[in-house]
């Protein structure tokens, strides 16, 4: 897109550019500016708007890479997982049903400690055929060693590509990284971003280097033999612990992205909004939280103590961020873009890890769950006022475990 | 790419092995000799990745690898995309100077249960992207032999699996024809690759040069052999040679490959064509084979019949299952 202006930086210093482009177009200029090397492609809405950027960057020489349209989405990932093992900065990604064809190749992944980055556009299990957002796809790797972040801006998709492979291809962790960007909502919409320039990047996100793991003829290693009973068991603690160390590596990547180009600062995990004196807030993740926020603005300003915290990584779950924030409110309500069909009170994902995180905070807010703009239906100022008013009822009567569909027709 | 040449006869082969011990397959197991040929005929500058399936529990048990050359696992069905994905990274890190830019060959194996059935797609992708130098070899022992023996697509007529066990009722359950995965692909992808073929490790330097051809074409190749196997094929371990000879004697399993779009036939096979040898009666293969004991009289001659078709009646004997109009091929012919 054009270019709009060119941030204030002294002469001679490379200087970001502020241009007008979707979450997807985001995401391809950080791949380019994280030299990848091998991309693999396959068709399916609203993820593969990224694929489109990059065979164009491509395509005018702004980005060499490895560029390979699969015949499917299996064949998609077992690619770049392959690219991956012998050196490769890696990059993929898939929307809705898309990402369950390619489950096999995505659970493995984590395992094998390879660390390639990927979109999830997130998009509704279709059938009933539905482009729309829903968080169902991506969170069907949230137990198996993915890292998942759930972005909000075209900002946040650039920066957290960068962010991503920085945290992912710490030898510290090794565990792939998907971000995930509501459908349409992100991936279509046009925003200003800053997108910096290249030696910038380069001082910030270091050369993928596996180390000794890498696959290559002067380090003949065999890798993901049969391990069965005998070792299995070591190797999923082995991935547990990096996992465990994934939080302090997230904020060391983080911190040290808000040093070089001054955004991303505060917790990576959490966002809060106009919470400082709130006494009911919902939480959420994705772009639901731009109508929220709108709500609470109208609210405060009739006088109301409601705020909003936006969770951004889901996994690994920002277990004591969430806990020290939340029981600071009487009352909480947990919005799902997903659903899990006879979970625990037939709560969604987001609702149950919140409930679990905070059963063993000092003092326990009511927390009220909320299903709500499944397969891309909007969530409207409406029903963020509902959600507030449900969430304030459970607060007044002391009660939640209540999990109510928003805006669903009888 | 590499350039490897032929080795002219089996003294020029070298000692060394790049399959070594530490393996478990079974006694008189073919698809093991498959790959001690293949990692002895690349070289030890070569990255091996190898599918689900025998040649992966059997073979590479944590801590024990036989793989003296890198080697990785990949998913069932991901042959092509794990040689793809290993190709592109090499080529890719190669170009911008990442790593040292120098000859490696990428070999991706897989079973017919993973290439002929559930890989199928992605080797057929792999063939069409010539910018890529990889082997694809398709270890066929006829069955999913890792997990007890179930019937794949490439199981041949009649033959008893754990999915289709003679009975009472139906003597014969599996009534599908062998799928003729390499004259597919052959007829496919000659355009793109310039190295298609079928072996047998019964023959052993006919093997290993069609691996260094393969190696040595450039771009996406693809080499189908046929294995015995004494536990899904029921027969005597002592007899796996003699079994794999019959298969290509009877004409069953005909050797030969397409390079750089030409068809040539190789070992018993050109025998046969040229006339110098006749093929034998399939009863002489079938019959040394348990899976094959509840065949009658009938079921012998239907499988005679269907073998003397792809020599009499293909358009391509053994290669092209199929044959021309007359009326059509008549046209042809002004």
């Amino acid at each position: 897109m054009a270019v709009a202006k060119t941030s204030k930086t002294a002469a001679n210093v490379p200087q970001s550019q502020e241009e007008l482009i979707s979450g997807s177009e985001a995401v391809a200029q950080a791949l380019r500016l994280a030299d990848v090397d091998v991309i693999s492609a396959y068709p399916i809405r609203p993820y593969d708007t990224v694929m489109q950027y990059v065979s164009k960057l491509i395509a005018d020489g702004r980005l060499d890479c490895e560029f390979i349209v699969a015949e499917s989405e299996h064949s998609q990932f077992e690619i770049v997982k392959h690219a991956c093992s012998v050196g490769a900065r890696a990059f993929c990604g898939s929307s809705g049903v898309g990402w369950m064809y390619a489950m096999e190749c995505l659970a493995v992944t984590p395992s094998l400690r390879l660390p390639y980055l990927a979109i999830c556009g997130n998009r509704a299990l279709d059938d009933p055929g539905a482009f729309g957002t829903e968080h169902n796809d991506a969170m069907c790797v949230r137990d198996l060693g993915w890292m998942l972040y759930w972005v909000e801006t075209a900002q946040e998709a650039l920066d957290m590509t960068l962010i991503g492979y920085r945290a992912a291809e710490d030898q510290r962790l090794s565990l792939p990284c998907a971000l995930c960007l509501d459908g349409a909502f992100l991936t279509h919409s046009a925003q200003i971003v800053s997108v910096p320039p290249q030696d910038l990047v380069n001082s910030y996100l270091p050369r993928f280097d596996l180390g000794d793991r890498v696959l290559h003829p002067d380090n003949p290693i065999s890798i993901a033999p049969q391990a069965n009973e005998d070792w299995l068991m070591e190797i999923r603690k082995q991935m547990d612990a990096a996992m465990r160390r994934a939080p302090e590596v997230i904020r060391e990547a983080h911190g040290e992205f808000h040093r070089a180009f001054g955004r991303q600062g505060g917790s990576p995990f959490i966002e809060e909004y106009m919470t400082d004196d709130a006494e009911t807030v919902l939480v959420g993740m994705g772009t639901m939280a731009s109508p929220v926020r709108v709500m609470v603005r109208k609210l405060r300003a009739q006088g109301e103590k409601v705020g909003f915290v936006r969770v951004k990584w889901f996994r690994p779950f920002g277990t004591d961020e969430i806990r020290t924030s939340l029981q600071r409110f009487k009352a909480v309500g947990v919005v799902d873009r997903d659903f899990s069909l006879g979970a625990a009170d037939m709560g969604g994902v987001l609702y149950n890890d919140v409930r679990a995180t905070m059963y063993d905070a000092q003092r326990r807010p009511v927390i009220s769950g909320f299903i709500a703009g499944l397969g891309g239906r909007e969530i409207e100022e409406k029903d963020v006022l509902e959600m507030f008013r449900r969430t304030q009822q459970a607060g007044a009567d002391g009660r939640g475990g209540e999990v109510t569909w928003i805006g669903v027709r009888e | 790419m590499a350039v490897l040449e032929q080795w002219r006869g089996v003294k020029a082969i070298p000692d060394i092995e790049y399959f070594a011990s530490g393996h478990r397959t079974c006694q008189g197991c073919e698809s093991v000799l498959v790959m001690r040929y293949i990692a002895k005929a690349a070289g030890p500058r070569t990255i091996v990745t190898g599918t689900t399936g025998c040649m992966y529990v059997a073979n590479t048990s944590y801590y024990s690898t036989p793989w003296t050359i890198p080697w990785m696992h990949s998913q069932l069905g991901a042959a092509g995309s794990s040689a793809m994905g290993t190709a592109a990274g090499l080529k890719a890190l190669m170009r911008k100077g990442k790593i040292k830019d120098e000859p490696i060959n990428v070999i991706a194996f897989c079973g017919d249960g993973g290439g002929a059935d559930m890989g199928l797609s992605a080797i057929s992708a792999a063939l069409t992207h010539e910018d890529y130098n990889l082997l694809m070899v398709l270890y066929d022992n006829e069955s999913y032999a890792n997990t007890d023996i179930q019937l794949s697509g490439s199981t041949p007529w009649g033959a008893v699996t754990t999915f289709s066990p003679a009975g009472t009722k139906h003597r014969i359950m599996h009534r599908r024809w062998k799928k003729n995965t390499p004259g597919l692909l052959a007829a496919g992808h000659s355009g793109q690759s310039k190295f298609i073929g079928t072996a047998c490790a019964s023959y052993g330097l006919d093997f290993m040069n069609k691996v260094r051809r393969a190696l040595s074409a450039g771009g996406p190749t693809f080499l189908h052999t046929l294995d015995p196997c004494p536990k899904g094929w029921h027969y005597d371990p002592e007899l796996s040679h003699e079994i794999g000879s019959l298969a290509v004697e009877t004409g069953i399993w005909p050797l030969y490959e397409v390079n750089e779009g030409k068809l040539s036939f190789t070992g018993p096979t050109r025998n046969i064509l040229l006339g110098r040898a006749k093929r034998k009666p399939v009863r002489e293969y079938l019959a040394k084979q348990g899976r094959f004991a509840h065949f009658t009289d009938e079921d012998y001659d239907y499988f005679q019949r269907k073998v003397d078709d792809m020599w009499e009646h293909w358009m391509i004997p053994g290669v092209v299952a199929f044959e021309m109009d007359p009326r059509d091929a008549s046209l042809l012919q002004k």
